[in-house]
C-alpha cells in the first residue's frame, strides 16, 4: 500500500499527522526523511499524535511517517552484557564508529551486533516439545555469564530441526519448531520484546533472600531482599549516585544494570571507566563482564529518556527469565518522572499535582511491579531488584515523585542533606530511613548470620533512636547538663555513627565490608557500651572511661581491622575487659 | 524559488504566527523585513499544518499585520565560525557589534550542538588550580567540568569569576592553547564593562570571545546567546584543540527569558511559572561541557545565577545543582562580615574532585584533609547554635575550641585576597595550621599516617 502518512504538525518532540488510521497505539514508527524513532502516544479519528525520540529539528510538514506494525520493542540475544545502550537500545559505541563524538540523528545501527560469532550449543533434540519460556541452546556471553536462549514466551511446539553446535552470527537459525497450528517458526539467538509489557514468569516468589550490599547501613539497619524495590531520595550533591555506585560495584547479584537516566554524561564516563577497571572480588573478572549501561544523559533527546527505564526492566526480566539475579539501578526516576511531565506538557493534558500528569502513580507503580523473584519459565529462579533514585524538586520529600515512590517502593534510603553537608557518607538518614523487608529477611539472617545479628541489630537502632530524642534536649541546654547514663549513649551513638555508619567508598578496606565483619563491629562496640554502663552505674563518672581511648580506637576501627582478620576483635574485646577492670 | 510572504496573521508577545506557509522546516529560521528596511530574524517554534508559530528574536515592536515580508532560510539557527572569532564582540545572537565587520565563517555549525556520545568522552580528572583556598582545597575545579557559582543579587560574583579567570592555571595550557568564552545574559552595561576592564587588565582580553546580551536587550536574543557562546566554546575546543573556559551570567536572566516566550506560547506552566521542560533545556546547555576522545581540548563551564531571594530550592539553582557537577555557594551573611570570597562552605562540592586530587595530582593528604575541614566545620555550626541558645560562656570546652576553628577557619581560609593568589600547598598547609587548634582525637576523617605527618598539637 502506498504510505501517504506524512507529517501535519510539529511541536518541539511532538509530531501530529493528520487523517491517519492504519497506526495502532503505541507503535513503533519512523519519523521523516531520516527515519528518527518514534512513538504513538495518542489517536483521534483526525490525528495521530507521536513522540519522537530524537531530535526534530529540520523536520517538515509533508515528510513522510511510516510505521513498523509493533509496538516499541527491544532485540534480546547475546551482545547485551557488557554494552552500552541509549534509551532506545542504540548501542553507543557502534554509533561512535558510525558518527563520531557526537550523536547524529537517524542512525541506523543494529543493537546487537549481527557480525560476531557465538559459539552455541544446541540443548534440544527433533521431536522435542518446547513450552514457551524453555532452554533450546546455550552460549558463552561473557566469561561470568552463560547466556541461555529461550523460546519466546508466546510460542511453543514441537521441534522439527536443529542444526549442529558450532559458531553461528544471531540472526542465524539453530533449531526450528512447529506449533499446534502447524506453523513453523525460526529459533534464532534473538528475539524481540515489547518494553511496556512484563515478560511473564511461572510463579511469584516471597522475598526471602537479601541482597548483600556490603554496605553496613544498608545491610544491617535497612535491609533489602533479592527481587525487592528501594527509592534512594535526596537533594543534589547528598549522594544518590555514589550510593548507586556503590551498590552497582558490591551487591551480590549476577548481573547489573546501570540506567542513567537524564543525567550526567561525564558521570556516565565515569561509570564506564570505573566499571572496567573494577575488578569483580567473586570472580576476579571485570565488572564490566556482568554489567550492561543504558546512558540516556540529560541533554539526550527528552522522550528517550521516558522510554530508558522500561528498556533497562525489559533486559533485566530477560536475564532474570535465565535464572539470573538481576539488580537494576535507575538514576534518576525524577528525571524520568519529568520527562512524563514534559510530554505530558506538549500534548496540553490536563496537569495534576505540581504539573504532573495525573497517570504518574500507576506509571511509578507498573514499574515497580516489575521486580520481584520468581519461578521463571525455564525452571530455575531469578530475580529483579529495583534500586530507584529520586531527586525531589526543592529537596523537598512531599513533592509528588518521591510520595508516590514512597508507596510502591518497601525500601525508603532516604540522604540527607545536612549529613552531606557533614560529608558523612553514605549520607542514609537513620531516622527517616526505613525496610519493610525485616520479617521476611528475618529467618535468612538468623540462619546465616547467628541470632544475636538480629539483637545487635536491633540495639544498635534503639540505641541511635535514644540518641536522636537525647539531641533535642542537647540542642537546647547543651550535653554537659546530662546525666552520665546518658551521655554515655550520646558516646556509643557517636562511635555508631562515625565509626559504623559512615563507611568511606575510596578506602580500599571500608568500601565493602562482609556481614561477619558488619556483625563483629556491633558487637564491639555493644560490648563496650554494656561495660561502661556498669561502670557508670556504680557512680564513676564517664570522662574516666572516655580518657582510655577505647571509644575513638572503636570508631577507628573500620579502617584498622581488615576484613580478612576477624579473631582481632577478640583483641579489641580483651583491651576492652582489660582496661575498664580497674573501675570494676 | 524564493517566496516573500506578506502580512502575518497574529502577533503575541515576541511571537508571530503565519499561515499559508510552504515547504516549512521545524526549527528553521526566518527573515522578517519590515516596511521601514530593517530587517529581523526568528525561527519557526511550531508548526501546524500550513500555519507556523514564529519567535522573532528582536521583539515584535512596530510590526503590525501588514508591514512585513518573510522568507523562509531554509537552515536552523548557524553560527559562523572561524579561528579569528577568538578577541571579538559580538551580541546575543552572535553578530559582531566591535565594527571590526563579520566573520568570515570556516565552516557553520547549528546552535544548539548535539550531544556528545557518553562513550567518546573523557572522564575529566585533571585539576584545575584557581589560587583560592576555599575552591582549590574543599571544592576544587577539574578541567571539563561545569561548576556554576550559586550567589545572589549584590554579591561578588563577578569579582570571583574575575579572580578565577586570571589565576586559572591549566595544566597543559598556556598562551597560545587557552581562552575564554564570555557570555552575558540580561546583565548591566556596567557589569559587561567590568568584565571587559578585567580581562584587558590581566592580559587574556585578546583570548576573550564576547557575547554581550544586556538587560535592555531583546529578551528571545537572550534564550539565543548561552548556545551561541557553546557553539564556539565547541569549535574551539575541540576542533582548534584549546582549552576554553565559558562564564555564562546571569542564568536566572536565562531562565527568566525562557518563561517569558513559554508562556507567550501559552504552554502549560510546571513549578514557579517556569516551563516543564526547564529542566531538559538547562542541561542542553550545562551538558556541553568536557572533554571528548581524540581531542586534546576541553570545555570548562562557570555559569553564574543569582538565586531568587537567596533562595536555593527555587526552580532555577535547583535544576542547575542537579544538572552541574557541584555548586560554588556564596554566603550574604560571609559577605555581610567583610569576608572576600563569600564562599558558604558547606553546601559548596565539587563532584569531580575525587579524582582529581591526591597523590599524583596536588598532595597525598588532600582529600583527608578536605573531608576532615568539612567535617569539623558543621560542627562549628552545630557550637554556633548551641551558642546562640545557651550563651557561649555555658558551652563545653571541646565546643568552645570549635568556635575557636570556625572563627580562624573564616578569616584565614575563606578570606582572601582579590589579588592574592595561593598555591595549592599554601593553602593545605593553611588547613593544617587550623586544624591544630582541635585536639587530635576530634579529627576522626584521616587516618594516623597522615595525621602523624602533618598534625601538629597546639
Amino acid at each position: 500500500m502506498e504510505n501517504n502518512n506524512v507529517i501535519y504538525g510539529i511541536n518541539g518532540p511532538v509530531v501530529t499527522v493528520k487523517k491517519a488510521d492504519c497506526f495502532e497505539m503505541m507503535e513503533m514508527v519512523h519519523v521523516g526523511k531520516q527515519r528518527l524513532v518514534g512513538e504513538v502516544i495518542g489517536i483521534t479519528d483526525d490525528l495521530t499524535t507521536i513522540q519522537v525520540y530524537e531530535e526534530t529539528t529540520g523536520l517538515k510538514p509533508g515528510d513522510p511517517v511510516t510505521g513498523t506494525g509493533a509496538p516499541m520493542n527491544v532485540l534480546l540475544g547475546p551482545g547485551i552484557i557488557d554494552n552500552i545502550f541509549d534509551g532506545i537500545e542504540r548501542p553507543l559505541k557502534a554509533i561512535e564508529e558510525q558518527s563520531g563524538s557526537f550523536i547524529n540523528r537517524g542512525s541506523a545501527v543494529s543493537s546487537l551486533d549481527d557480525q560476531k560469532l557465538w559459539s552455541v550449543t544446541v540443548k534440544v533434540n527433533v521431536g522435542d516439545k518446547l513450552e514457551g519460556g524453555q532452554i533450546y541452546a546455550t552460549l558463552p556471553e561473557t566469561p561470568l555469564i552463560e547466556h541461555k536462549l529461550m523460546v519466546h514466551p508466546d510460542i511453543s511446539g514441537v521441534v522439527t530441526k536443529v542444526m549442529p553446535d558450532g559458531e553461528y552470527k544471531i540472526f542465524d537459525t539453530v533449531a526450528v519448531i512447529k506449533d499446534d497450528n502447524g506453523v513453523e517458526h525460526n529459533l534464532t539467538l534473538c528475539q524481540k520484546w515489547p518494553i511496556r509489557t512484563s515478560r511473564p514468569v511461572k510463579e511469584r516468589l516471597t522475598s526471602s533472600v537479601p541482597l548483600i550490599t556490603g554496605q553496613r547501613i544498608i545491610d544491617t539497619l535497612f535491609p533489602i531482599a533479592k527481587g525487592g524495590t528501594a527509592a534512594i531520595p535526596g537533594g543534589f550533591g547528598t549522594g544518590k549516585t555514589m550510593t548507586q555506585h556503590q551498590l552497582a560495584k558490591w551487591c551480590d547479584a549476577d548481573i547489573i544494570i546501570y540506567v542513567g537516566c537524564g543525567e550526567r554524561g561525564n558521570e556516565m564516563s565515569q561509570v564506564l571507566e570505573e566499571f572496567s577497571e573494577l575488578i569483580d572480588p567473586k570472580s576476579q573478572r571485570p565488572m564490566t563482564d556482568r554489567t550492561v549501561l543504558i546512558a540516556n544523559t540529560s541533554n539526550m533527546p527528552v522522550a528517550a529518556r521516558e522510554a530508558s527505564i522500561y528498556t533497562g526492566i525489559t533486559l533485566g526480566e530477560y536475564y532474570r527469565d535465565m535464572g539470573y539475579h538481576v539488580a537494576l539501578m535507575a538514576d534518576s526516576t525524577s528525571r524520568w518522572a519529568e520527562a512524563l511531565r514534559e510530554i505530558s506538557g506538549r500534548l496540553e493534558e490536563m496537569p495534576a499535582e505540581e504539573g504532573f500528569p495525573a497517570y504518574l502513580p500507576s506509571r511509578l507503580a507498573e514499574f515497580y511491579e516489575r521486580s520481584g523473584r520468581a519461578e521463571v519459565l525455564s525452571g530455575g529462579e531469578g530475580s529483579v531488584t529495583l534500586i530507584g533514585a529520586v531527586s525531589p524538586q526543592g529537596s523537598d520529600f512531599s513533592e509528588p515523585v518521591t510520595q508516590n515512590t514512597k508507596r510502591f517502593t518497601r525500601c525508603f534510603w532516604a540522604l540527607d542533606k545536612s549529613l552531606a553537608y557533614a560529608r558523612h557518607y553514605p549520607a542514609i538518614n537513620w531516622i527517616e530511613s526505613y525496610s519493610d523487608y525485616f520479617n521476611d529477611l528475618d529467618s535468612w539472617f538468623r540462619e546465616k548470620c547467628g541470632e544475636d545479628f538480629i539483637e545487635y541489630r536491633n540495639k544498635i537502632s534503639a540505641l541511635l533512636q535514644e540518641e536522636n530524642s537525647l539531641m533535642e534536649i542537647v540542642k537546647l541546654i547543651g550535653s554537659d547538663v546530662l546525666p552520665d547514663d546518658q551521655k554515655l549513649v550520646i558516646e556509643t551513638a557517636k562511635v555508631i555513627r562515625v565509626g559504623f555508619l559512615q563507611q568511606n567508598a575510596f578506602h580500599a578496606e571500608d568500601t565493602f565490608v562482609p556481614l561477619e565483619k558488619q556483625k563483629l563491629m556491633m558487637k564491639t562496640i555493644l560490648h563496650l557500651h554494656s561495660k561502661s554502663k556498669e561502670i557508670v552505674a556504680k557512680e564513676i563518672p564517664l570522662s574516666k572511661v572516655l580518657q582510655l581511648g577505647l571509644f575513638d580506637k572503636l570508631t577507628k576501627m573500620k579502617y584498622d581491622i581488615p576484613n580478612n582478620k576477624p579473631e582481632m576483635f577478640d583483641d579489641y574485646i580483651k583491651e576492652i575487659d582489660e582496661k575498664l577492670a580497674a573501675f570494676l | 524559488m524564493i517566496i516573500d510572504y506578506v502580512g502575518v496573521k497574529e502577533i503575541n508577545g515576541s511571537l508571530i504566527v503565519m499561515d499559508g506557509i510552504k515547504g516549512v522546516s521545524n526549527e528553521e529560521i526566518v527573515d522578517i523585513h519590515l516596511d521601514n528596511g530593517t530587517m529581523r530574524q526568528g525561527r519557526v517554534v511550531q508548526i501546524e499544518g500550513d500555519k507556523i508559530v514564529i519567535q522573532v528574536f528582536e521583539g515584535t515592536r512596530r510590526i503590525s499585520l501588514k508591514n512585513t515580508k518573510t522568507r523562509l532560510t531554509g537552515h536552523p539557527m548557524e553560527m559562523p565560525l572561524s579561528p579569528e572569532i577568538i578577541g571579538r564582540v559580538l551580541n546575543g545572537s552572535g553578530k559582531p557589534i566591535d565594527g571590526l565587520g563579520d566573520i568570515f565563517p570556516v565552516k557553520r555549525s547549528n546552535i544548539n550542538g548535539t550531544p556528545i556520545n557518553p562513550v567518546s568522552r573523557i572522564y575529566p580528572n585533571n585539576y584545575i588550580n584557581t589560587g583560592i583556598s576555599t575552591i582549590d582545597t574543599l571544592m576544587t575545579l577539574i578541567r571539563g567540568q561545569k561548576l556554576p557559582i550559586f550567589s545572589g543579587s549584590g554579591m561578588k560574583h563577578n569579582d570571583l569569576a574575575v579572580q578565577i579567570v586570571r589565576q586559572a592555571k591549566i595544566s597543559g595550557a598556556d598562551s597560545t592553547n587557552f581562552g575564554v568564552v564570555f557570555a552575558a545574559m540580561g546583565v548591566q552595561k556596567d557589569v559587561a564593562e567590568y568584565f571587559r576592564n578585567s580581562f584587558e587588565e590581566s592580559g587574556v582580553l585578546s583570548r576573550v570571545v564576547m557575547l554581550l546580551n544586556l538587560s535592555n536587550d531583546p529578551i528571545i536574543e537572550r534564550t539565543l546567546t548561552p548556545r551561541c557562546a557553546l557553539t564556539i566554546a565547541e569549535y574551539l575546543a575541540f576542533e582548534l584543540d584549546m582549552h576554553i573556559l565559558v562564564i555564562m551570567t546571569d542564568m536566572t536572566s536565562y531562565a527568566e527569558a525562557l518563561r517569558e516566550f513559554s508562556s507567550s506560547k501559552g504552554e502549560i506552566p510546571g513549578r514557579k511559572g517556569y516551563p516543564g521542560y526547564l529542566y531538559s533545556d538547562l542541561a542542553s546547555l550545562y551538558e556541553r561541557a568536557g572533554m571528548i576522545k581524540g581531542h586534546s581540548g576541553s570545555v570548562t563551564q562557570i555559569p553564574i545565577l543569582t538565586m531568587p531571594n537567596d533562595d536555593i530550592t527555587h526552580p532555577i539553582p535547583d535544576l542547575t545543582g542537579y544538572i552541574t557537577e557541584g555548586q560554588i555557594v556564596l554566603d550574604r551573611g560571609l559577605q555581610g562580615q567583610g569576608l572576600y570570597p563569600p564562599v558558604s562552605v558547606l553546601p559548596s562540592l565539587s563532584r569531580l574532585m575525587k579524582d582529581g586530587i591526591g597523590e599524583g595530582f596536588t598532595r597525598a593528604d588532600h582529600q583527608p584533609l578536605a573531608n576532615q575541614l568539612f567535617a569539623s566545620y558543621a560542627k562549628v555550626i552545630d557550637a554556633r547554635s548551641l551558642a546562640s541558645v545557651i550563651g557561649e560562656e555555658e558551652l563545653s570546652p571541646i565546643d568552645k575550641k570549635y568556635i575557636e576553628f570556625g572563627k580562624l577557619f573564616e578569616a584565614k581560609f575563606v578570606n582572601q585576597g582579590f589579588n592574592e593568589n595561593r598555591s595549592i600547598e599554601q593553602s593545605l598547609d593553611l588547613g593544617w595550621e587550623l586544624l591544630s587548634v582541635l585536639p587530635r582525637s576530634e579529627l576522626d576523617r584521616v587516618d594516623d599516617a597522615i595525621l602523624d605527618k602533618y598534625y601538629k598539637e597546639m
